[in-house]
């Protein structure tokens, strides 16, 4: 369409500069702060231009972490809440493709309340049901243990949900033909499912990994023990130390690692991510 | 509900795919969900060595209980804001992108990011600027006249979560509202300009009455998500303070049961919340079946 | 190779919605059935029911003499082609083609030897690599095809297998089909909603209304002694003109509007008369009928149609009588609002019960 409107052009990215600009302040003010030295905070306000410390910061944090905070170094972890990402992405996929495709290619006594069952758990997040779900975990012995910091996170609907999407939009006539050519289910599901779901599988990793990556509440309860600690949760461990100012610079270095690798996944993968996104949804 | 017109036939087979899911789902949702139910009925001294059935009176005191109300009416004050202010925004964002062509990828780039950091984390960097010492906006209220300290003024600590949830949450409703901008066909937009409607009147009369089906799911989603992911920036910042300014429902389940150890109160808490969950998730499935359905 | 027999089969929907009701036919072995009829008049869920797709509610389906009612698909020894193709779309063209044979374990080097044979009667041996989404739909369409000849089934299912394809290369694989048929000599069913399609590719047509079958017929048989109106208006286009007609010991007369006059062949009071529109014959002016003439039509002309080799003439009996169509010359002209005189021989008018329009016959 023809467009000539010089006045609602420069509109259009005066707003969309301002935007960018909102988001990013919080973030380029703790990445300028990551690289300050902790004398620079004493005179009352944030410093707004890079300071020299940043690889002094970042090494200390990431081998030895905030002494006073109990917390572990910051490289353990990163490594922990690596470990629980890729659990809950993995586990999830794998028990949510399953269960789509039972719900879609099967018919079966009790499937509707099957598909409601897992269903209602769409929304349903651990913060609501916190007291007997930690409950359940101590008494199945999975306090500070890795099983006990993903498993319960595992079973959510929104996969199954996506792939149950997914599988209505392939024609009906590929498992036809694939019964013609004399596949049975997990044939079918293995050659021709699980190859075609490759770009919804992806798209949903990224997601999934950022959700489990991002848990904060539930780590915060099921580990006592500082090596099983994820980085979201000691962040504020290492920002909540009592009767004093937090060492700003650390704890900044910290939040800056905390967030790479999620938007580095979500940057690198945009467009699986946001198609996985929004078809999930739909 | 859908399936395939075609089904496999096998009789035992669904059941051992969907056996995992349905297991942990059982194990770590629908147990955990009767025990508090069960528990709401029940009244427990602290160190859990006796309780007794009290009925409803969990329910009754709870609505009777100040604090109770209270967080209500902060929880209601915070979904509207966050809710609104991340829709907004969002909406503004993606159709301005919608508008460009060269540098679309680019500033979709440049806002989606967001999404990818954690609700605590995202606490701590608003919580960072609005730090009264050391924090760079409190110096510029200052430079105005303003006094800002969350600390101890809970309008300043609930537009400081309002703040950091609303940033979170912008990214997530820009990518839906563009990709439901991307949608509409062209040569609806075209037949406008044709018909004579300018841009605003253009926007107002064909492009958000097609954008409503995404506004309202978004709307579903915000509020869930301004009920719930709340509680991690609440927890690494305000912490429900100050005097209980920021203390929102699903913060209120965790301090009264782990801090507190009122346990009945918070189970009885924990099943109202679940009640409104679910039903949200009805209307939203409800909703979403409809449109898959042609 | 061979016969497939369905004995009074039945399909019952859930909701109650009989698709198919009680459906028999021999089908021959290296005969090249087809199926036809409107949409949803339940030709798909008959030939599902055959490949083993559909359960069947009732009544008996056996290819060659074994009853296959409880036969999974893979073991019936058929293949189909459908019309979307349902190609494999992550497989190379080769691995669409080799995967039934796969799946069946057969040794690679004669999986080998079947693709490439296929792939050379079909001539897709340039695409064998590809996938299928980087092939035109013609293309896939061959494949498709090639995916159901390498199995060497009993028979072969169509549905539809040429609706996705524009009307060109529609003509082209249509003869291409009959003739590979006729080559390898599978017994086939073929599924259309296109009479056209039907009368050319069949050896034997088998027109379905409403879940029931209305006629088995060789298609020239069919186009020739329609068994119902409904027949005859399906099969032949533009379809027969069929007009109600009373009466009595003088003739025949419309039931509505006038002009149209015969002779009263079956002693009936009530008939609803079928005429094609290639067999009238048309005269301008007040010319009379011939006295051979069995049906005498007058019609009120309204459009003239030409297509090209002839044209068609739309009309109506006067005084609001039925729509009618006639063929003439292609480039006769005609004025609107002419009345024209229309008559045919005996041979070509046809007479259907005006309560249940079957076909009457002395
Ligand atoms: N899975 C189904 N459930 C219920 N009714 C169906 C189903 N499939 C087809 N039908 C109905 O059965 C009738 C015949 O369908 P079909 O065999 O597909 O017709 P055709 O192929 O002749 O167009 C239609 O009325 C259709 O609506
Ligand atoms: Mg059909």
């Amino acid at each position: 369409m023809v467009q000539n409107n010089t006045w609602l052009n420069a509109l259009t990215h005066l707003i969309l500069i301002l935007g960018i600009v909102f988001v990013a302040f919080p973030v380029y003010i703790a990445i300028i702060a990551s690289t300050r030295g902790s004398f620079d905070f004493l005179q009352g306000l944030v410093p707004l231009l890079p300071g020299t410390e940043a690889i002094e910061n970042y090494s200390r944090i990431l081998n030895a972490g905030v002494s006073t905070s109990g917390a572990p170094p910051l490289g353990l972890m990163m490594t922990n809440s690596l470990v629980m990402a890729l659990s809950i992405a993995l586990g999830k996929i794998f028990i949510s493709i399953l269960s789509a495709f039972a719900i879609v290619y099967f018919r079966f006594p009790f499937r509707t309340l099957a598909f409601w069952m897992i269903f209602i758990t769409l929304m349903l997040p651990v913060e609501v049901r916190i007291m007997p779900t930690f409950k359940v975990v101590a008494d199945l012995g999975l306090l500070n243990s890795y099983a006990g910091l993903t498993i319960p996170l595992i079973a959510s609907a929104t996969a199954t949900f996506l792939f149950r999407q997914f599988f209505l939009t392939v024609p009906e006539e590929l498992m036809e033909a694939a019964r013609i050519d004399g596949a049975g289910p997990m044939k079918f599901f293995r050659d021709i499912l699980l190859p075609l779901s490759r770009t919804n599988i992806a798209a949903l990793f990224v997601i999934l990994f950022i959700y489990g990556w991002n848990q904060y509440l539930w780590p915060l309860l099921v580990t006592t023990d500082s090596s099983y600690y994820t980085v979201v949760m000691g962040i504020k461990r290492m920002a909540d130390v009592a009767d004093s100012e937090p060492q700003w610079n650390l704890v900044m270095a910290a939040v800056v690692l905390a967030m790479l690798p999620p938007i580095v996944v979500v940057i690198g993968m945009q467009k699986l991510f946001v198609k996985g996104l929004v078809e999930s949804e739909k | 509900m859908q399936t395939k017109r075609a089904i496999f036939p096998n009789k035992f087979l669904p059941y051992a795919l969907l056996a995992p899911q349905l297991a942990i789902t059982f194990v770590f949702f629908f147990w955990p969900a009767a025990q508090a139910v069960k528990q709401s009925f029940y009244k427990e001294d602290p160190f859990g060595l006796s309780s007794r059935f009290v009925g409803l009176a969990n329910y009754t005191k709870l609505f009777q209980e100040p604090d109770y109300l209270n967080s209500i009416g902060r929880t209601a004050v915070f979904a509207i804001s966050t809710t609104g202010l991340a829709l907004i925004l969002a909406l503004i964002f993606a159709v301005a992108v919608d508008r460009l062509i060269r540098s679309r990828n680019a500033y979709t780039t440049l806002l989606l990011w967001p999404y990818a950091v954690a609700p605590a984390v995202a606490g701590i960097l608003w919580w960072f600027m609005f730090n009264p010492t050391v924090g760079i906006l409190p110096y510029m209220l200052d430079v105005v006249g303003y006094d800002w300290n969350h600390r101890l003024n809970q309008t300043d600590a609930m537009i400081l979560i309002v703040l950091a949830a609303s940033w979170k949450q912008i990214s997530y409703n820009f990518i839906f509202f563009l990709a439901g901008l991307q949608a509409i066909p062209k040569s609806l937009k075209e037949a406008a300009a044709i018909d004579g409607a300018g841009p605003v009147k253009s926007f107002f009369t064909i492009i958000l009455p097609l954008l409503s089906p995404t506004s309202f799911f978004l709307l579903v989603v915000n509020i869930v998500s301004a009920l719930f992911d709340t509680f991690a920036i609440i927890d690494a910042t305000t912490a429900g303070g100050p005097a209980q300014g920021t203390n929102v429902l699903v913060y209120k389940v965790y301090q009264d049961g782990f801090i507190g150890l009122n346990l009945g109160s918070s189970a009885a808490q924990s099943v109202i919340l679940m009640a409104v969950v679910i039903l949200l998730t009805v209307i939203q499935f409800r909703y979403i079946e409809r449109r898959v359905q042609y | 190779m061979s016969s497939i027999v369905l004995k009074d089969v039945r399909k019952v929907y859930a909701g109650n919605v009989e698709a198919v009701k009680g459906v028999s036919i021999d089908i021959a072995d290296g005969e090249f059935i087809v199926l036809v009829g409107p949409s949803g008049c339940g030709k798909s869920t008959l030939l599902r029911m055959i490949a083993g797709l559909e359960e069947i509610s009732s009544g008996e389906v056996s290819i060659g003499d074994r009853v296959v009612n409880r036969v999974d698909p893979a073991n019936r020894d058929i293949a189909m082609v459908f019309q979307n193709y349902a190609l494999y779309p992550h497989m190379s063209v080769y691995n669409n083609l080799a995967y039934g044979l796969k799946n069946r374990g057969m040794a690679k080097a004669e999986i080998d030897r079947r693709v490439k044979e296929a792939a050379r009667i079909l001539e897709i041996g340039d695409y064998l690599d590809r996938k299928p989404r980087a092939l035109s739909g013609g293309q896939r369409q061959r494949v498709a095809m090639g995916r159901a000849i390498v199995r060497e089934p009993a028979a072969f299912l169509f549905d539809e297998p040429l609706s996705n394809l524009d009307a060109k290369l529609r003509v082209q694989m249509r003869v291409e089909i009959k003739k590979l048929q006729k080559d390898l000599g599978t017994t086939s069913v073929y599924v259309t909603h296109d009479q056209l399609e039907a009368m050319t590719l069949a050896d034997r047509l088998v027109v379905l209304n409403g879940g029931s079958i209305e006629q088995i017929g060789a298609p020239i048989d069919v186009y020739d002694k329609p068994a119902s109106t409904f027949v005859a208006s399906f099969i032949g286009s533009p379809a027969m003109n069929l007009i109600d007609a009373k009466a009595d010991a003088s003739g025949l007369a419309a039931a509505k509007g006038e002009g149209l006059s015969g002779a009263n062949a079956y002693g009936r009071e009530a008939y609803v008369v079928g005429v094609r529109p290639e067999h009238l014959k048309v005269l301008r002016g007040e010319a009379a009928a011939p006295a051979d003439a069995a049906l005498t039509l007058r019609m009120k002309v309204k459009v003239l149609e030409p297509v090209g080799a002839e044209s068609y003439l739309y009309g109506e009996l006067p005084n609001g009588g039925a729509s009618l169509v006639v063929r003439v010359e292609s480039h006769e002209t005609f004025a609107i609002g002419e009345m024209v005189t229309l008559h045919a021989p005996a041979k070509d008018v046809h007479f259907f019960d005006a309560q249940s329009g079957r076909r009457i016959e002395g």
